[in-house]
């Protein structure tokens, strides 16, 4: 095996600057509804190249074509769904931020009702068992 | 006692889950940086391009019909590229299998120098000055490589340097057979 | 030989830790007076030495000591002095010495403060600490060392990561671990009470104050990194559920159900099985977070350099403390059982209403986090999880919670004492919904998102429930405890911070534009000028600023500067944003790449009401702060004393 970490480092170099935002020249649309849209979708998708960004943010020159290629799929009447899928075709489903639901997600979209159904019912077990006992006096007091 | 381990076997579960996760990390299995491509298995995607070369001509994958062959993406502002480049010359080579180099997002006359200088492994050499069939692609990062089967299918995809030893843990096995579909 | 003095102090440093562990532990076991005596002095010892380490790592980066490898790749002769005293932490050898000097210092902080414990307790508290600090050096020393020769020595260093370079740096990191070691103090308090078999009001009265001063730190700790994210990345975010902001969460929300579980033990004599867990949770959640970030198995913009076999020892780490603990918990735990009861709306039901949600918050991060990594590492594909998933579901278990503060805070021991208090909480009520949905359509224009009123109403609600008895007590002369004062600054900050996020979230304007100098563009009413550009010079970058005057109907509003740094030795641009505050808004620009033709695009930013969000947060830990200063936790009481008559049986013989 090659170290692919040194790959990644001179990668990193060359295509990110992590830190400086990206910065669009204009708004993507004079329509308000379809620029929403654009910055929805943009602020959504995982760059693939710092992977800790969304295209949005990311300054590296592949979210820049992806920012394109957005934009003018958009303008082309391309609906998000199908925007979506024109990507996780290349990239696969890691270019979602939003994790789409599959069998594979489904406990992860399950795990807050899920979550949350478990620990208020052992709470609210443990409250109702509290109510029947009889209630004693404050310790502090009987110091 | 029993019914109060619970925590703790819960807590063995997900220590099992990382050390699993590291020794995968560690023998080289798993690479949680590597997206792996989802054209594996699929039509390689046809592109047609201007030759760096010769922006007047252009190239069509369509032409490669029936025989196997390596797509690599790279250009010149990549060290990593640079690095790998004698291997590709040696691989061009030996291999037998051409070599279709897309120019990602670079300058021509800089590209066309820097084959003059280094050497040419590529048996075409295309520019993707917008990086739009790099997309196509599902590149990320350059350099990386994808190996196509005869019958047009991606067999497999590298990213990072491409090496003399990558080549044979990951491309040749798949071309004893694969390529010739 | 100076960095060597510094290895030998690490070696000198985790012999005195396992004196402090063995002598505490096993002295406490056998009841050997002298053996317990012993502890106080290596707990000193160990953080002379430990310090002492720590200010060679420091004094080799001021004197830019190349042949120390950890040094060489993370300065540079013209990084100044004070981010070279920063860039200690500033990667992953010497942070991890961070984390060992601020283990030492709650150990000492714990020796200093804690005379009135029982010495066999108090040596067991300081035992288990000295457990801990002997895994973390062991871990520094045999995987990690800063003190790293590297020859020959490097002529330059390679400078410290530009994203680095912010005075926030000096104080983020070491407040973070402040709060993130401190879960330490907690666990070893509930580690030892589980070996002597006792825990009572007592126990919870000594704990409490430990455990509200390192969640304090941890919860300023958490807004200063999300302040630094805000203004030093440059995009105006302030939160981006990053696996390493994650990872500091969980225990910050692990811990705020442990302070609030203490309340009931200490109170009530309850729920110690639950408490004792919780304490371990939250130091468990710590140690996986410092696991999930220095082991490489997430990919994190702010991760350290990350290596398999380094994962492997901190994994090793984790399982020991945290399956060992948990162990002596199920031993424990069956003989701990407390009777006594509530009624059903009781300050306990709401305070167990509150853990539950809690703890599903801090579940569902961790599941979200983990996800990943799962389908990851047995081939199922890999996915991204992120702000989408987090914003939305992170709802279901806190907007409850939120509904549950504002009346639980009026709920009474045993039973509810809601009764005069009914009224006045559905006034506020009623008024924080009508002065929510006034304030959005008359100045913002609009109900905003789905949830906007919805979090205004909250928000003040909360707010207004949080001054009903420190407003009636002053109004009625009575005083108020610090503890009850504490509690209600908290839950305003709680509500001030709602109102921050419900604010940015659902108002906030971003615009992206060309400008040359000349040139203006407008968002939100407010005229952005573009004056002109020029060069500075920075000592070690340069850098392009812009400036731009911002008025609001003719009259001028602010005058901003914001740069662009290109570092030297890392070639890497940094924006500098120009934020202008007030206190209803900050106005943020940012300077993009230059277009040609004199104009440049700049990004305009409108975030109404951000500023609450870190506000909130201080506030929160201010009221921490004042809870910590109760009397009762000053007055030193004997454990006996307060022991309440039925807690003789909980004691396991």
């Amino acid at each position: 095996m090659i170290a692919p970490r040194r790959w990644i480092v001179l990668l990193a170099a060359l295509l990110l600057s992590a830190a400086a935002g990206a910065i669009d020249t204009e708004a993507a649309f004079a329509d308000a509804a379809r620029q929403a849209r654009y910055e929805h979708l943009t602020n959504e998708l995982r760059c693939l190249v710092c992977q800790n960004q969304t295209i949005a943010d990311s300054n590296a020159g592949l979210a820049g074509d992806l920012r394109r290629e957005v934009k003018e799929m958009i303008a082309a009447g391309k609906s998000d769904n199908d925007i979506k899928h024109f990507l996780t075709a290349r990239y696969g489903d890691f270019v979602l931020y939003d994790p789409p639901l599959t069998p594979r997600t489904l406990l992860l979209w399950a795990a807050p009702a899920l979550l949350v159904l478990i620990t208020v019912g052992a709470a609210a077990r443990v409250i109702l068992r509290r109510s029947k006992a009889p209630i004693d006096a404050d310790p502090e007091e009987t110091v | 006692m029993w019914r109060y381990l619970g925590p703790a076997a819960a807590f063995l579960v997900l220590g099992a889950l990382f050390a699993f996760a590291l020794v995968r990390i560690q023998n080289g299995t798993l690479d949680v940086r590597e997206i792996k491509s989802p054209l594996i298995g699929k039509a390689a995607p046809l592109f047609t391009l201007p030759l760096v070369t010769d922006p007047k001509q252009s190239f069509d994958t369509r032409t490669m019909a029936g025989k196997a062959y390596i797509v690599n993406v790279w250009g010149t502002w990549c060290p990593a590229c640079r690095e790998e480049h004698d291997s590709l010359l040696q691989l061009a080579r030996t291999t037998g299998v051409p070599f279709i180099g897309i120019d990602w997002k670079d300058d021509g006359a800089m590209a066309q120098q820097y084959l003059a200088q280094l050497g040419n492994p590529y048996q075409q050499v295309v520019a993707d000055a917008d990086g739009r069939i790099a997309i196509d692609w599902g590149v990320y990062g350059a350099p990386e490589t994808f190996l196509v089967s005869s019958a047009g299918i991606v067999l497999a995809k590298h990213a990072g340097a491409l090496t003399e030893a990558v080549w044979a843990e990951k491309f040749a096995p798949l071309l004893g057979t694969g390529a010739r579909q | 030989m100076i960095p060597e003095l510094g290895t030998l102090a690490l070696v000198i440093a985790l012999l005195l830790a396992s004196a402090q562990a063995f002598f505490g532990l096993v002295g406490a076991h056998r009841n050997k007076l002298s053996w317990m005596q012993a502890v106080t002095p290596a707990v000193a010892g160990v953080w002379v030495f430990v310090s002492f380490a720590f200010g060679i790592l420091t004094y080799s980066f001021i004197v830019h000591d190349y042949s120390v490898g950890y040094v060489a790749t993370n300065s540079n002769n013209e990084l100044p002095l004070m981010y070279r005293v920063a860039a200690v932490w500033g990667a992953h050898e010497g942070s991890l010495l961070l984390w060992i000097e601020i283990l030492a210092t709650w150990a000492l902080l714990v020796a200093a403060f804690s005379k009135s414990l029982p010495i066999a307790f108090r040596a067991r508290v300081l035992g288990i600490l000295g457990m801990v600090g002997v895994g973390f050096g062991s871990f520094t020393l045999l995987t990690s060392s800063p003190f790293t020769r590297l020859l020959p020595a490097a002529a330059e260093g390679a400078d410290l990561n530009p994203i680095l370079q912010d005075p926030a740096l000096a104080i983020h990191p070491p407040m973070l671990y402040m709060g993130y070691v401190g879960t330490s103090v907690a666990f070893a308090f509930a580690v030892a009470a589980m070996l002597s078999g006792r825990i009572d009001p007592a126990w919870s009265r000594w704990t409490r104050p430990w455990t509200v001063a390192a969640w304090m730190c941890l919860t300023v700790g958490i807004a200063l990194g999300s302040w630094w994210a805000y203004y030093e990345l440059g995009w105006g975010g302030w939160w981006f559920w990053d696996p390493v902001e994650n990872a500091s969460f969980m225990p910050w929300l692990a811990s705020t159900a442990l302070i609030h579980s203490l309340a009931v033990t200490e109170k009530r004599g309850l729920f110690k099985n639950w408490t004792l867990l919780l304490a371990i949770f939250a130091f468990s959640l710590s140690l996986l977070g410092t696991f999930l970030v220095r082991s490489g198995v997430l990919v994190s913009v702010h991760a350290f350099a990350s290596d398999p076999s380094r994962g492997m020892f901190i994994l090793g780490l984790l399982l020991f403390f945290i399956v060992g603990s948990l162990t002596l918990y199920a031993i424990r735990a069956p003989s701990l059982k407390s009777d006594g009861g509530f009624e059903l709306i009781s300050r306990e039901s709401f305070l167990l209403l509150n853990n539950a949600l809690l703890v599903a918050a801090a579940c569902l991060i961790l599941v979200g986090t983990l996800w990943p990594l799962v389908m990851d590492a047995f081939n199922l594909g890999k996915i991204s999880v992120g702000p989408p998933y987090f914003n939305m579901v992170f709802l279901v278990p806190t907007l409850p919670l939120l509904a549950l503060v504002g009346i639980g805070m009026h709920a009474g021991w045993r039973r509810s004492a809601l009764g005069g208090k009914r009224r006045t909480l559905a006034l506020i009520a009623g008024g924080a919904l009508l002065v929510s949905m006034v304030v959005t359509l008359v100045f913002y224009g609009g109900f905003g998102l789905p949830l906007t009123v919805v979090g205004f109403t909250g928000a003040l609600f909360v707010m207004g429930s949080a001054l009903i008895d420190p407003i009636s007590r002053w109004r009625n002369k009575q005083g108020i405890s610090r503890a009850a004062l504490g509690m209600a600054v908290a839950h305003f900050g709680v509500g001030v911070f709602v109102i921050g996020i419900s604010g940015v979230a659902s108002y906030k304007i971003e615009k992206d534009v060309s400008m040359g100098p000349g040139d203006s563009a407008e968002i939100a009413g407010y005229r952005f000028n573009f004056i002109g550009t020029e060069n500075v010079r920075g000592p070690n970058y340069d850098a392009l600023e812009a400036r731009v005057k911002i008025t609001r109907a003719g009259t001028p509003v602010a005058d901003l500067t914001t740069q662009k740094r290109k570092f030297k030795i890392q070639a890497m641009p940094m924006a500098h944003a120009g934020i202008a505050v007030a206190w209803n808004r900050d106005l943020f620009v940012a300077l993009g790449d230059e277009l040609g033709a004199g104009k440049w695009s700049m990004r305009l930013q409108y975030k109404p009401l951000v500023r609450y969000i870190w506000i909130g947060a201080v506030i929160v830990a201010l009221g921490g702060l004042i809870a910590t200063l109760d009397r009762r936790y000053r007055v030193p009481r004997t454990a006996d004393a307060l022991l309440p008559a039925d807690a003789a049986t909980d004691k396991v013989s």
